[in-house]
């Protein structure tokens, strides 16, 4: 099995045993049930001790998992109607980034997000989802265009981060995560983000100024990579694992910092296991968040979107302190 | 004198005078990075850093940036009370922070506050890359918010001078969602019909030329300022190609349509008081 990840390996092993003494029972006609249970009830408990304890580092890897689903997976089950609509209007189509129209539960909204390819001739073709300025070009238009049609957005992050390349930065990859930052601000339509997989730097957060922000519970949201916050602080990349502890990069840790409105729970063992799933649960969210911030009046959105950033980050007053270290 | 100006016992009031050019790096002589040619550092202070030979324009701390910009005892400094916490437990930040708030004088990466240039009051903002590379956390995101916040309420133009390695990766998230805070607060100025200009320096990089350095009125940039999203070494590797030497400097910028102008540091207050003219809208006052 090629889809389980090394800290799953105990669990998978012991299905597979369980799995071979059924097979025996019936081939051999030989009751070993009594075995069976035992083994079962020790699934559950290492199940649970594995699940139940991730590392960050575990969800890292369930966040780049190849076949975790993607946002053209999560459109597919949560909206009716989606049509793409493709370019930036002045350059070129980024596939690394798709949005589009359609009906949310009836009512109708945009739906922009971050596209990884599956295997690699479609990740060849998406640019593994890392957008050059063009994808955050071709966002901004998709979101003006919503704003101009006061239909609610909603952003799916997932990249690794903008694309690293040379034309990237001739055509103004600064620019243009920049330019989505202060145009995102000033939407007077609902904003939803969702990080479903990666959510990698600069070239995340220029599809995250929302009204609300949700990760799923196994994806990242980070400055750096861990690979790149290992380089530069242990000058090893493999030191990985530990960067992925020290920048508090998952869910529950930023949760905890106080950054996300919440963390929607995952399918055991990760999204790719149940689809469908995971688009209901998504779902939930979706419905709960859009008639909320849809009942807002737009300077009300607009002005509490600020506010949710202006927020975000302590510091220390020194006034009259005196401290002089 | 400078130190004095920015202690941390009390808030300083004036900025400084021919005394605040003394401050920085120890020595007599400076090799330039530019021609490599050594120079007198009196001289090259007597210069505004810029190298007589090449026109290399050396890093500025804050104390000389504002120096070389501001109306001579027109600085009142604002928010220097704001120092940076640990929110991520991060091994050494503490220690580094203090160090260098003892290297640089600074509480922070970034000096905010009120000034004049040409007699136009202006609300501004001056990087300084000796402090943690420059790094936006924090600390640097919300002194710019409260800077943009001052400028709408008191309707004056806005500038900020970039030099920062990017975000503050000390600070893990927080520092990336600094990006949205001062961008949505550059977001309330430009409602208001105010100026805001972004000069980039070297190094201008990361998480801060994508987001408030790149959103200015007027984007100007030093001559040969490093001025860039990604790092040229990731770039190298992605792309497996060598990249032409000018790559990611100011002029390469501005053949690509990023800048409105490069300026020469000499050049830089009256192009700037220039603007501010074309947009003073004739308060009274």
């Amino acid at each position: 099995m090629a889809d389980h990840l090394p800290f799953e390996k105990p669990v998978i092993e012991l299905r597979e045993k369980i799995k071979e003494l059924r097979s025996f029972t019936e081939d051999k006609d030989i009751d070993l049930s009594g075995e069976i249970e035992k083994l079962e009830s020790r699934l559950a408990q290492l199940e649970e001790d594995i699940y139940g304890n991730m590392k960050p580092w575990d969800r890292v890897q369930l966040a780049r998992h190849t076949e975790r689903p993607t946002t053209q997976d999560y459109i597919q089950l949560l909206i009716t109607d989606f049509l793409e609509l493709h370019g930036d209007r002045l350059y070129g189509d980024d596939a690394a980034i798709i949005g589009g129209i359609g009906f949310f539960e009836g009512n109708p909204v945009t739906v922009i997000g971050h596209q990884r390819g599956r295997d690699t001739k479609e990740n060849l073709r998406r640019n593994f989802g890392m957008p050059h300025p063009e994808g955050y070009r071709k966002a901004l238009r998709l979101m003006k265009q919503a704003d101009k049609f006061k239909r609610p957005i909603v952003c799916f992050i997932d990249t690794k981060g903008a694309y690293p390349g040379k034309a990237a930065e001739e055509r103004g990859q600064s620019e243009a995560i920049a330019r989505n930052l202060i145009e995102m601000a000033g939407l007077r339509v609902p904003v939803l983000c969702i990080v479903i997989g990666e959510g990698g730097s600069g070239g995340a957060l220029a599809l995250g100024i929302g009204d609300r922000l949700y990760m799923l519970e196994n994806s990242t949201y980070s400055v750096i990579s861990p690979e790149g916050a290992a380089a530069l602080l242990w000058k090893d990349s493999g030191e990985a694992q530990r960067a992925a502890e020290t920048m508090k990069i998952t869910a529950p840790d930023l949760e905890k910092l106080g950054i996300l409105d919440g963390v929607i729970p995952e399918v055991r063992g990760g999204a790719h296991r149940d689809v469908q799933q995971q688009a209901d649960a998504i779902r939930e969210v979706l419905r709960r968040e859009l008639k909320e911030l849809s009942s807002k009046d737009p300077e009300v959105l607009v002005s509490e979107r600020a506010e949710k950033f202006n927020q975000i980050g302590s510091y220390a007053d020194v006034t009259d302190a005196n401290t002089e270290e | 004198m400078l130190r004095d100006l920015f202690s941390k016992k009390k808030r300083p009031e004036k900025i400084p005078s021919e005394k605040a050019k003394q401050e920085v790096p120890e020595g007599l002589m400076s090799k330039c990075p530019g021609c490599k040619k050594i120079s007198y550092i009196k001289e090259l202070r007597k210069n505004d850093m810029v190298c007589e030979h090449c026109g290399y324009h050396h890093r500025l701390s804050a104390g000389e940036r504002l120096y070389c910009t501001v109306d001579e005892g027109t600085f009142t400094e604002m928010d220097a009370q704001l120092i940076a916490e640990d929110p991520l437990g991060f091994p050494e930040y503490k220690e580094k922070s203090a160090k260098d708030r003892e290297k640089t004088n600074l509480n922070e990466a970034i000096v905010t506050g009120r000034a004049e240039i040409e007699g136009v009051p202006v609300v501004i903002g001056v990087m300084d890359a000796g402090f943690r590379m420059g790094s936006m956390g924090a600390v640097v995101g919300e002194k710019i918010r409260r800077a943009a916040d001052t400028a709408v309420n008191e309707r004056r133009p806005l500038l900020l001078f970039a030099a920062s390695g990017g975000a503050r990766m000390q600070e893990g998230v927080i520092s990336l969602m600094q990006m949205g805070k001062t961008s949505a607060a550059l977001r309330r100025l430009h409602e208001e019909g105010l100026l805001f200009i972004s000069i980039m320096t070297h190094p201008t990089t990361g998480g801060v030329s994508a987001s408030f350095a790149s959103l200015g009125d007027v984007n100007l940039a030093e001559p040969g300022a490093l001025i860039g999203f990604a790092g040229r070494r990731i770039i190298e590797q992605t792309v497996r190609e060598k990249l032409p030497d000018d790559f990611q400097t100011a002029e390469f910028l501005m053949d690509h349509g990023q800048l409105d102008r490069v300026v020469h540091r000499h050049d830089l207050k009256s192009q700037i008081g220039t603007i501010l003219a074309v947009h003073a809208r004739g308060e009274e006052e």
